[in-house]
């Protein structure tokens, strides 16, 4: 019961700034510090978020669409590109370099180009995703493996483990916190990055949508899009919390064991 | 009966001459310690032992077979007990067993009928970070124990346990190690554990190192609570101090 409190008074000075935000933020608007048509108060956001909860449900099963592919390709991606960086040095020397120069670049920038090369279907959007997610997977995995003790890869070795043997006993397990910390963020980035390739060009999607309310002058219609991409950026790093939390159970007694 | 042998071992890197033309024994049952100061190469005798690393001369005999250069044929536990935090209990022991082919099923009940004799029992299913650094000690040396073909090396086992723990644990060993039979070769800083644990002791010492004695510990084990105040333990650390 106690711990529960803590729990909930340590995230209670989130909660109360965020509250404040918004208060702020409505007064603003209504006292006509901020022109209605510049900003839209949270009342009117609110309001056009729930009128327009159809359409923007519509254009968001597209998004989620080349956000899932996109992730789950990066994912791939990741794993088989860390794991051959970390066994083949020559390869971290030469590749990781190129993966810094890769994050540099504007996803603005290079989301045209893909356009003009996979036309305006799923396959840029999905592009960009992948581009987008799979560095900070690759890094956390690749940071996972090196932190690997190695008095543990010794012992194995003294155990006449093989390779695979040490890869999936030791060097996997022990990098899935640092994997985890990755698709975290990278989850987050999938949605935002599918967003901003829709708004290069496409027919459908939650980027395509906002483009279009936002040459309207629309914009309590532009911010509801803006809340539910957030909302649902958060309950994907919510998920993949989830997924962390069932799949590292020694992860969870530790910190238990830590508290006490 | 000797079931380990080193021949003149010498072992260098990068160019050093780490330890130098060494020679030992093991028989079986036996338990012997390895003391010397800091750097003068016992780590790097394990190394060679265990088959980790590959010695510029000298060779490694198991029951007369040469194990040199070859790992997993005896086996090793490193300083730190290095239960892996992922891995309940019953999953660190059993896992030798598992590497070498035995389905997890199996490895498991085989692990689990030495819970009883190394106190570890009702710690199956708990993870590492559940259990305390003397509770610990004995699920490493348990894993040790399922990954060795009847012989041991422990390098420095004990140092990082409390004095009470480990007195609590040294009492325990002789104990266990009377009834599994694991012959055990160990390093360590501490006189007084060589001592009270060992049936012979090496000194290694000098740059490179070199075997420079060897004390043999009549007593008989187990050996009483009390040795530590009796003439004859006092003669023996009187006697290793003066070699070291």
């Amino acid at each position: 019961m106690t711990k529960r409190l803590q729990s909930i008074t340590s995230k209670l000075p989130a909660v109360v700034a965020l509250c404040l935000l918004i208060l702020l933020w409505q007064f603003l608007c209504q006292s006509g510090a901020v022109p209605a048509y510049m900003l839209p108060s949270p009342v009117q956001v609110i309001k056009a978020l729930v009128t327009d909860l159809p359409t923007i449900l519509e254009h968001a099963s597209v998004t989620l669409q080349e956000a899932f592919y996109g992730l789950c390709i990066g994912v791939g991606l990741a794993f088989v590109m860390a794991t051959l960086m970390d066994h083949f040095q020559i390869l971290n020397k030469a590749l990781y370099p190129i993966l810094i120069i890769t994050q540099t670049i504007p996803t603005i920038a290079i989301a045209p180009l893909l356009v003009l090369w996979m036309g305006f279907y799923m396959a840029p959007k999905i592009t960009l995703v992948v581009i987008t997610t799979f560095f900070p997977i690759t890094v956390g995995l690749l940071d996972g493996y090196k932190s690997v003790d190695k008095d543990s890869i010794d012992l194995m070795r003294a155990m006449g483990a093989t390779k695979i043997q040490i890869f999936f006993h030791v060097k996997f397990p022990t990098a899935l916190p640092q994997f985890f910390s990755g698709l975290k963020i990278s989850a987050s980035y999938a949605v935002v990055g599918a967003v901003i390739s829709e708004w290069l060009g496409g027919f459908e999607g939650l980027g395509v949508y906002m483009t279009r309310v936002s040459k309207a002058y629309a914009f309590d219609k532009m911010f509801a899009v803006i809340i539910f991409i957030v909302i649902i950026s958060l309950l994907l790093m919510g998920a993949v919390n989830l997924i962390k939390t069932l799949s590292l159970p020694w992860v969870r007694v530790e910190k238990k064991e830590a508290l006490e | 009966m000797v079931l380990l042998k080193a021949e003149h071992i010498t072992k260098k890197y990068s160019g050093r001459t780490i330890i130098k033309d060494i020679n030992i024994e093991l028989h079986k049952g036996e338990l012997i310690s390895l003391l010397g100061v800091s750097g003068s190469g016992k780590t790097t005798l394990f190394h060679v032992l265990s088959g980790l690393t590959t010695p510029e001369e000298g060779r490694v005999l198991l029951n007369g077979e040469d194990i040199t250069s070859r790992p997993g044929q005896i086996s090793y536990m490193l300083q730190k007990d290095l239960l892996f935090p992922h891995k309940k209990i019953i999953d660190n022991t059993a896992l030798p067993l598992v590497l070498h082919g035995m389905s997890k099923k199996e490895a498991r009940k085989k692990a689990q009928t030495y819970f009883e004799d190394f106190g570890l029992e009702g710690t199956e299913y708990q993870y590492p970070s559940q259990l305390s650094g003397g509770m610990r000690q004995r699920a490493a040396l348990l894993r040790t124990y399922l990954s060795s073909n009847g012989v041991a090396l422990l390098d420095e086992p004990f140092s990082a346990l409390d004095t009470i723990t480990k007195t609590a644990i040294h009492r325990w060993y002789l104990e266990v190690m009377q009834h599994i039979e694991l012959s055990t070769i160990f390093i360590t800083h501490d006189i007084d554990e060589a001592i009270l644990l060992s049936d012979r002791i090496y000194i290694l010492n000098g740059k490179p190192g070199e075997i420079r004695d060897e004390i043999i510990i009549k007593e008989k084990k187990p050996r009483a609570e009390d040795f530590y105040l009796t003439d004859e333990f006092l003669a023996y650390k009187r006697e290793i101090i003066a070699k070291l």
